[in-house]
């Protein structure tokens, strides 16, 4: 990052002080430091999405020139866009991580879980997720939530225990004072970890551009076959089929958020480069979250019931 | 790496205060509409539900309210971090709770904060939260404090009652030792003085709450600070193939405060030993200079021993190490201290073993005195006497908040049990 900014102060000495992004990078290579000097057995979750891409390039650049000291975790629904998993797979094959997947598919097949009368898969995650944590023995989970997303995540601490089941309780949070982390955890329990807390989507975006990261290409305006559903633009795939009443169109978009194919929506959009973003994000008056998430409409606190539950 | 294309903006760190019902949630809510950084259906869900309440207009303090339990009692629970940005500046702003029970979570935000937000109803003006909260700033030693007069609509915007309110303010916060205060004139529900001017304050000429906080100097100068480094890890590369760097040995940390060039001598503690830096590496390249909150590698000129916990530092000003701590104490966990506690203490990157040999006394907030006690309950601030298993280089707060500052943590649970102050900041405090 650019850092210094060495410009006169009012005693003629020049005044040190970094730019947002770099404020933001330092504080997230700080923690990721943290969590590596503290914890046995952290783990990254990485889904292809771009905070997580973020997530994954701080930590490359935290440990420089030593390689990612930890694996990272991917929660498969088995509805995920097909270029964000090639993506996933590029980049974990470029920087040699080790990549352990937590399937729903799995537990579908095999009956620990059951299909969603509204075919989503989102909430599935859940169990899956905290069986990856468990078997693995994972004792440090990053994940690149942000609290500019949510109101239930603008609560959340930087360093979030779980309990034996994997649950939030928001009542009772360890207080965070200073940049003093506290990590410290009984067995069975976990903490999660998010570097990006202080981020917005637009710091995001910013810094995409600033250290030139590459993300899958759908976060780039192209065309696609898109319906209208609950005032969301849903692709055209194998698990998201228009319904009688429905109409596909032919229409350039691009996802601000990348999840389940069948709960995440598109956006209209002609930004076709990483500027173009920066400057869309800069302007929209919708939230990531309500333009593209259906998960996140179904109530006041969906966001909240479900990551008491353990959700991400 | 490719060009920016954010312009240069510097962070601002921000903490809200004041009692319940002081109109918090409300100014926080003003401050993320009028700035623009509310999105429409994040606004749009706040006058749904408002109208679902029988609300004539849109509760703005739903913005910030984000817990089911919150919105149910209609009370701030836990701090809220939220997000703003103007031209000049990018905000991170901790909306902390104003009941009593809560002040633990005042304690939290104060303790990252550049600068404090106060709430005072202008009919009410000091209350026994006031008090505490400006006790809390001048503990932690926030480098500002911005008292916003609230609900001056309520009173007519009747300057005679301003100036009432904000000299008995005043006369607390300098009473506690604070020196930097300002008052504003406000009614967060209209947004008079938020953003904008208001026009029914002509006798009011200073600016408003955003303007104020754009045009704020935010505390510390690396410059005049000397360079305090705790070491998070040891960067030893040791690849297969990666000849470049095998012999590589870095030590990982963020400067705490100062600066620090190539060719520097530096102590390390808590051994003493001394060397020179010999570079300072980003995965962006080496640094001429690197500074407090820049997350930096250092390589020294010689095979020293140094790891996790130890802090780097300059040889022109080294800190005293110790196994005698004495300190204040935000105590924030349910239980009660009580004498002879064995505890975990972190100061900096280094957790050590501690025993809590003497509680000396509780801070009485109202008096700001110290009284005598034997024990501390939830939410007490007190001074106690501490014995550790192996030295630190603990720096009184006062003079430093990076190395000044430690948390307790239960070594059984992993609470965090309390925020530390090593030094007496009560006395400091009381007798200022």
């Amino acid at each position: 990052m650019t850092v210094v900014d060495e410009t006169p102060g009012t005693a003629g000495r020049p005044t040190y002080r970094l730019d947002q992004l770099a404020w933001l990078e330092s504080e997230a290579i700080h923690i990721i430091r943290e969590v590596a000097a503290e914890f046995e057995r952290p783990v990254l979750l990485f889904s292809g999405g771009k905070d997580s891409v973020v997530m994954l390039h701080l930590a490359t650049k935290a440990f420089w020139p030593a390689p990612v000291p930890f694996p990272v975790m991917h929660v498969d629904t088995g509805h995920n866009f097909p270029e964000v998993l090639a993506f996933r797979d590029a980049t974990v094959e470029r920087l040699g991580l080790r990549l352990v997947v937590a399937s729903v598919q799995d537990y579908l097949d095999d009956g620990r879980l059951r299909e969603r009368s509204d075919g989503t898969r989102n909430q599935l995650q859940t169990q899956p997720l905290l069986d990856g944590i468990t078997d693995h023995k994972f004792d440090a989970v990053f994940g690149g939530g942000r609290r500019d997303e949510e109101k239930a995540r603008a609560k959340e601490r930087v360093f979030s225990l779980r309990d034996e089941f994997g649950q939030w309780d928001p009542r009772n949070q360890r207080p965070e004072l200073w940049n003093l982390y506290n990590g410290r955890h009984r067995p069975g329990e976990h903490v999660r970890v998010f570097p990006l807390s202080n981020w917005t989507e637009l710091d995001v975006w910013q810094y995409i551009a600033a250290e030139g990261i590459e993300l899958p290409e759908l976060y780039y305006a192209h065309e696609r076959d898109v319906f209208e559903r609950d005032g969301m633009l849903v692709a055209v795939t194998e698990v998201s089929q228009p319904r009688p009443g429905e109409s596909v169109e032919r229409r350039l978009v691009r996802y601000r958020t990348v999840g389940d194919m069948s709960c995440t929506g598109a956006v209209e959009s002609d930004a076709a480069t990483v500027e173009d973003v920066v400057v869309e994000v800069a302007a929209t008056r919708l939230t990531e979250r309500g333009a593209t998430r259906a998960d996140d409409r179904a109530s006041e606190a969906a966001m909240e019931d479900r990551k008491k539950e353990g959700y991400f | 790496m490719a060009a920016t294309t954010s312009p240069t903006k510097t962070v601002l760190r921000l903490a809200t205060a004041g009692s319940v019902d002081d109109g918090k949630s409300t100014l926080v809510g003003r401050l993320l509409y009028d700035s623009k950084s509310v999105l429409a259906d994040q606004f749009d869900a706040v006058e749904r539900v408002s109208r679902d309440r029988g609300l004539a207009s849109a509760d703005l303090a739903l913005l910030t309210d984000g817990l089911r339990s919150e919105r149910e009692q209609g009370i701030t629970i836990d701090v809220a971090y939220r997000y703003f940005a103007t031209a000049e500046r990018s905000f991170i702003l901790a909306d902390c709770p104003g009941h009593v029970q809560y002040t633990r979570n005042t304690v939290t935000g104060a303790s990252t904060a550049d600068v404090i937000v106060l709430l005072v109803d202008a009919r009410k003006g000091v209350q026994e939260q006031t008090r505490r909260h400006l006790a809390v700033a001048s503990l932690l030693r926030v480098p500002h404090v911005v008292v916003v007069v609230n609900k001056i609509d309520l009173v007519d915007f009747d300057e005679a009652t301003y100036d009432r309110v904000a000299s008995e303010v005043l006369d607390v916060a300098t009473s506690l030792g604070l020196t930097d205060v300002t008052t504003i004139p406000v009614s967060a529900l209209d947004g008079d003085n938020v953003v904008d001017s208001s026009a029914r304050t002509p006798w009011y000429d200073g600016p408003s709450v955003l303007t104020f906080l754009e045009t704020l100097e935010p505390a510390g100068e690396p410059h005049s600070e000397p360079l305090r480094f705790p070491v998070q890890l040891v960067i030893r590369p040791q690849a297969a193939g990666d000849d470049e760097h095998r012999d590589y040995r870095g030590y990982a940390g963020q400067v705490a405060s100062g600066l620090v060039r190539p060719g520097d001598p530096v102590t390390v503690l808590p051994s003493g030993r001394t060397s020179t830096v010999a570079g300072i590496d980003t995965a962006d390249g080496e640094l001429d200079v690197a500074f407090a909150p820049q997350s930096v590698t250092l390589r020294l000129t010689d095979d020293v021993d140094v790891s996790r916990g130890d802090l780097i530092v300059t040889s022109r000003s080294v800190p005293a190490v110790t196994q005698d701590v004495e300190g204040t104490v935000a105590w924030l966990a349910d239980h009660r201290l009580a004498g002879r506690t064995k505890v975990l203490l972190k100061h900096g990157t280094r957790t050590v073993q501690a025993m809590v040999t003497e509680i000396k006394g509780r801070l009485d907030l109202d008096a700001a005195t110290l009284e005598p006690a034997d024990s501390l309950e939830l939410n007490d601030i007190g001074h106690v006497t501490l014995r550790l298993a192996s030295p630190i280089a603990a720096e009184e707060y006062l003079h430093a908040r990076a190395g000044g500052s430690f948390l307790l943590v239960d070594g059984q649970d992993g609470t965090t049990l309390a925020a530390g102050m090593v030094g007496d900041a009560l006395l400091a405090t009381a007798t200022v």
